[in-house]
């Protein structure tokens, strides 16, 4: 086996400097009923040539975003990324390396981590940022539990418009900690009634912007209301090139902000793994409070700075049941993406990439609500919009994919059974052209 | 003198103290460059990505632009290059040398799956396209599932759990469903070994449970007097690691899973160390309730500096019916996702993560099992368990072992052979950075003293291991012979001296600042 470099002669030298009469007998301690006497029934070893053809014929049973008019969002989106970022990240120092607790031969994984802190922090208009979390909406659910612990409070309210799968996943995270959680119904491009939910025992109000429709909000009024009744306000995004050109939810009065980190260095990857961005305010009690690892600036025996994961005492390997969570692992190659992504760009790229897809986006707004039937629902809106179609949307995306059109996400892939059937959520990015749009439009119009 | 062929000195002429120029005009040291942060190095005003300009057309965002200076430098693509080129030779890595940190299990990462990862079919889709373009990410998915479960002999599999502590998670939280389901409001015990990860307790705790801990024996096993003592009507489970942070198979597991379930509670494997047993032993067959399956460790997908993992759990039918959403099912020629709990078939808990799960780990650790192969894995195990028995018999005349007799995947010792050498664990560990060599898992598991956790895992080669053993052996000599110096002061070899851990915690710099914003952060 190919990576396998002991060999026969090797095992047996092995076994004798051991004193064991097998290999067998290094395994005597398990019960001899579970002991298998041969290979379990699976396909036997494959060369590398026998594997590439078994993965390019699955690979070859799907339709790939690069190779159709594309313009599904919801969550994840597609960019382009520089080649640069890839490379990178196929270091073998990079990929091939463990958590950095060994801070003397881990400061490249360390200062990268600094950067990317440092980097989610001004994006957000926050002032302090973790090392990642797994994605968006685990670190979604991760700030409703951290709200309950600074707040010592035992209930949040969730916005409508929060994206459905950030709901359940927070609902599911808090569901046998005592939490309750409330949420609103969704109005898909409008404001829903989160605000009305806020009472005196309210921990945290989660609100996404630009919504689940693609709708955006000034965060502001919300903050207040929540600020008024000891709450936090808790903000998410899964755009984050959004925050190129639409107000930092730290501007607008959020306490804690997360979001999917997935539009910069990252990739579609059918989900995963992305990159959850976690950030907060300067406040020692919040900084207490953070899930998951710290980069931290220090200096090392010579006086020279460096860097090492601090703050520990909050942690499971540390702290085991008092933990603030139990996360060990998160999502540090993807992380390492971000940042060179960002680097790569800096604030005068960030804001042109942002422009290119709302311009996009406005173009794509234009051309749809030209449509006869369509109705586009967004008032203010950043690269994504919902429309409202003359009949079900699942099946005019079905249709749609049947010519090889990717056009959006149906609103009832995501709120099953709510009623909302006939809005359809698309995306449009700097990778979109004219023809894109074209084949969009022309397809909409044998459809419907 | 000797001289090459061109007349130039190919040895050093002088051999005066080297150490009289130990500081650099630059701040580099030779291949070791200094590099500041991209803070310091990049401007607000420079990109390195080349754009369309924009039209400039009027803006549709209710009035919300985002005027203020947002403060991210940018650095051109030769300089960002450049960067992160220089910042990466000061970490180690697996493809570096041997990397024994204990139950991390660094193995080799063929190549080979990240290419696969990157096919275009697997890694430019979008995970809420119409399911009917995505039919053989569906495939793949549910292929690898099929391997899971063949190889643990159970009859589910939660795919969605996003990393090892996500999968324990999983485990306990359709553990706590099916007591719920049960009607068994008191039953909020979980038992836990001492020697257990951090997140064993971490994550029952955020179930609702609450730990209590069962010693280990004298064989640095499960004290099975004390475990039975604990049993009784309000325990919910046991939380199990085996092969355990000792490197020990729990001899008695069998015994263990029959009591638990006797007393009417459910055990959860932690699967942290299923790459000592893959192929050989089928956790179904030991009892299992639920196992989460590291497949960053088991199945070689990268570690990348701390992640992404990814932890499908497997699932006795005692717990099936209660995994969360999305999974995926085949109907004839066609796969299909369960999206919504209310879809399910059975009673899921709920769903734990947008999307799908870790794909792109899936492909990675499908193309890892599929080259080696049913006989491949056992063949994997096999060899993972020797190299730890070699590296045990070869080091345990000069270093202490925590315990007599063979070990699993990892060789535990304990910091006996130092004791009055003035040298702690910690400094051995730092004298091996010296040597060329990641440290050892230190301090844990906690039930030994000063613990070092090694695990060479199965890609060594012997010739490897040799040189390890016999650097090891030099050290504990060197430590016993009174030569503390050579250990306190290391690592004298790397990018960075010993860092002041205590200064980063008392006064803690999260994020960069301007200058003339600093001192900044909290505290």
């Amino acid at each position: 086996m190919r990576y396998l470099p002991l060999t026969p002669e090797d095992r047996k030298d092995m076994l004798a400097v051991i004193g064991a009469a097998s290999v067998d007998a290094l395994f005597d301690d398990v019960p001899e009923a579970a002991r298998l006497k041969g290979p379990v029934d699976l396909p036997r070893r494959a060369t590398e040539l026998e594997v590439e053809r078994a993965f390019t014929a699955m690979a070859g049973r799907n339709l790939s975003a690069s190779t159709a008019p594309f313009f599904v969002g919801a969550g994840a989106y597609k960019h382009h990324v520089p080649a640069t970022v890839d490379h990178l990240i196929q270091r073998s120092e990079f990929l091939t390396s463990y958590t950095p607790y060994q801070p003397e031969i881990s400061q490249g994984t360390l200062q990268t981590l600094f950067e990317f802190q440092t980097q989610v922090a001004l994006l957000t208009g926050t002032d302090v940022a973790n090392a990642s979390m797994y994605d968006g909406s685990t670190a979604c659910a991760e700030a409703v539990l951290m709200a309950c612990r600074i707040t010592k409070r035992q209930r949040a309210v969730l916005s409508g418009n929060l994206h459905p799968h950030y709901a359940e996943a927070t609902r599911t995270l808090a569901k046998y900690m005592d939490i309750e959680i409330e949420a609103a119904a969704a109005v898909p491009g409008g404001l829903d009634a989160v605000s009305d939910a806020i009472t005196d025992d309210v921990a945290c109000v989660v609100v996404q912007n630009p919504d689940v429709f693609g709708q955006v909000h000034d965060l502001g009024p919300l903050a207040e209301a929540a600020h008024a009744k000891g709450a936090l306000l808790i903000a998410v995004f899964t755009e984050v090139v959004s925050l190129g050109l639409v107000e930092s939810p730290g501007a607008m009065g959020a306490d804690i902000v997360v979001g999917e980190g997935q539009s910069l260095g990252v990739g579609l990857q059918f989900g995963g793994p992305y990159v959850g961005l976690f950030a907060c305010r300067n406040d020692r009690n919040f900084i207490r409070n953070l899930p998951g690892r710290l980069a931290g600036e220090t200096v090392d025996a010579d006086g020279r700075r460096g860097y090492v994961l601090t703050l520990s005492t909050r942690e499971q390997h540390i702290r085991r049941d008092k933990a603030t969570s139990n996360i060990c692992t998160n999502s540090g190659l993807m992380a390492l993406a971000f940042t060179i992504h960002m680097t790569l760009l800096g604030a005068a790229g960030l804001r042109t990439m942002a422009r290119l897809n709302h311009e996009r986006a406005c173009q794509m707004a234009d051309r749809l609500a030209a449509l006869p039937g369509v109705e586009v629902l967004n008032s203010a809106f950043f690269n994504e919009i919902t429309v409202r179609l003359p009949k079900p949307a699942a099946g005019v995306v079905e249709a749609l994919a049947a010519k090889g059109v990717l056009a959006g996400v149906p609103a009832s892939r995501l709120y099953l059974g709510k009623g909302l059937d006939d809005l359809l959520i698309l995306a449009a990015t700097e990778t979109n052209t004219d023809s894109d749009l074209d084949a969009l439009e022309a397809g909409l119009k044998e459809v419907l | 003198m000797a001289m090459n062929t061109q007349g130039r000195p190919s040895r050093p002429l002088h051999t005066h103290d080297a150490g009289a120029y130990t500081d650099t005009f630059s701040g580099s040291r030779g291949l070791d460059q200094a590099e500041p942060l991209i803070f310091e190095r990049g401007r607000v005003d420079v990109t390195g990505v080349d754009l369309p300009e924009p039209t400039g057309a009027a803006l549709r965002i209710g009035g919300l632009e985002r005027t203020a200076e947002i403060g991210l430098p940018g650095l051109a693509e030769p300089e960002t290059m450049r960067h992160y080129v220089r910042l990466s030779r000061k970490n180690y890595a697996i493809d570096l040398g041997l990397y024994p940190l204990g139950s991390c299990t660094m193995k080799h990462n063929p190549r080979l799956n990240e290419k696969m990862a990157r096919l275009p079919g697997f890694g430019d889709i979008h995970p809420l396209q119409p399911q009917s373009t995505v039919q053989g990410a569906l495939e793949l998915i549910g292929e690898l599932a099929h391997w899971l479960m063949v190889l643990t002999t159970t009859p589910w599999v939660a795919m969605s759990p996003k990393a090892g502590a996500h999968g324990e998670l999983c485990g306990m939280m359709a553990i706590r469903a099916a007591l719920d389901a049960r009607g068994e409001t008191g039953r909020r015990r979980v038992l836990v070994p001492e020697s257990a990860h951090g997140t064993n307790p971490a994550t029952a705790v955020q179930c609702g449970f609450f730990c209590d801990e069962i010693p280990a024996d004298a064989t640095g096993r499960v004290d099975m007097a004390a475990f039975k003592a604990k049993l009784g009507p309000d325990v919910a489970a046991i939380m199990l690691t085996n092969p355990n942070t000792c490197g020990l198979f729990e001899r008695d597991i069998k015994e263990i899973a029959d009591l638990i379930h006797e007393a009417g509670g459910y055990f959860y494997c932690d699967g942290a160390n299923f790459n000592a047993i893959v192929g050989r032993v089928r956790p179904g067959d030991l009892g299992i309730d639920a196992m989460h399956i590291n497949l960053h460790k088991t199945f070689s997908t990268p570690h990348g500096g701390g992640g992404p993992g990814s932890g499908p759990t497997v699932f006795s039918q005692a717990l099936a019916p209660f995994v969360p959403v999305p999974y995926v099912v085949r109907e004839g020629e066609t796969w299909r996702l369960v999206e919504h709990e209310h879809e399910a078939e059975g009673q899921p808990f709920g769903r734990m993560v947008a999307f799908h799960g870790q794909m792109g780990m899936f492909t990675r650790a499908l193309s890892y099992m599929m080259s080696h192969g049913s006989d491949g894995l056992r063949q994997a195990a096999e060899d993972a368990v020797l190299n730890a028995n070699y590296v045990l018999a070869r080091l345990r005349h000069v270093m202490t072992a925590a315990f007599d007799g063979t070990c699993m995947h990892e060789a535990l010792f304990d910091d006996r052979f130092l004791k009055g050498t003035g040298v702690s664990t910690l400094d051995f560990a730092k004298a091996m950075i010296d040597e060329g060599y990641h440290p050892m898992t230190m301090y844990f598991p906690l039930v030994v003293h000063g613990a070092m956790l090694i695990e060479p895992t199965e890609t060594e080669s012997k010739a490897s291991l040799d040189r390890f053993c016999d650097t090891l052996e030099g050290l504990a000599l060197a430590a016993q012979a009174g030569e503390a110096e050579r250990f306190t002061a290391a690592p004298r070899h790397a990018p960075a001296k010993r860092l002041d851990e205590t200064r980063a915690a008392r006064t803690p710099v999260l994020r960069w600042s301007p200058p003339e914003d600093q001192p900044q952060a909290a505290e």
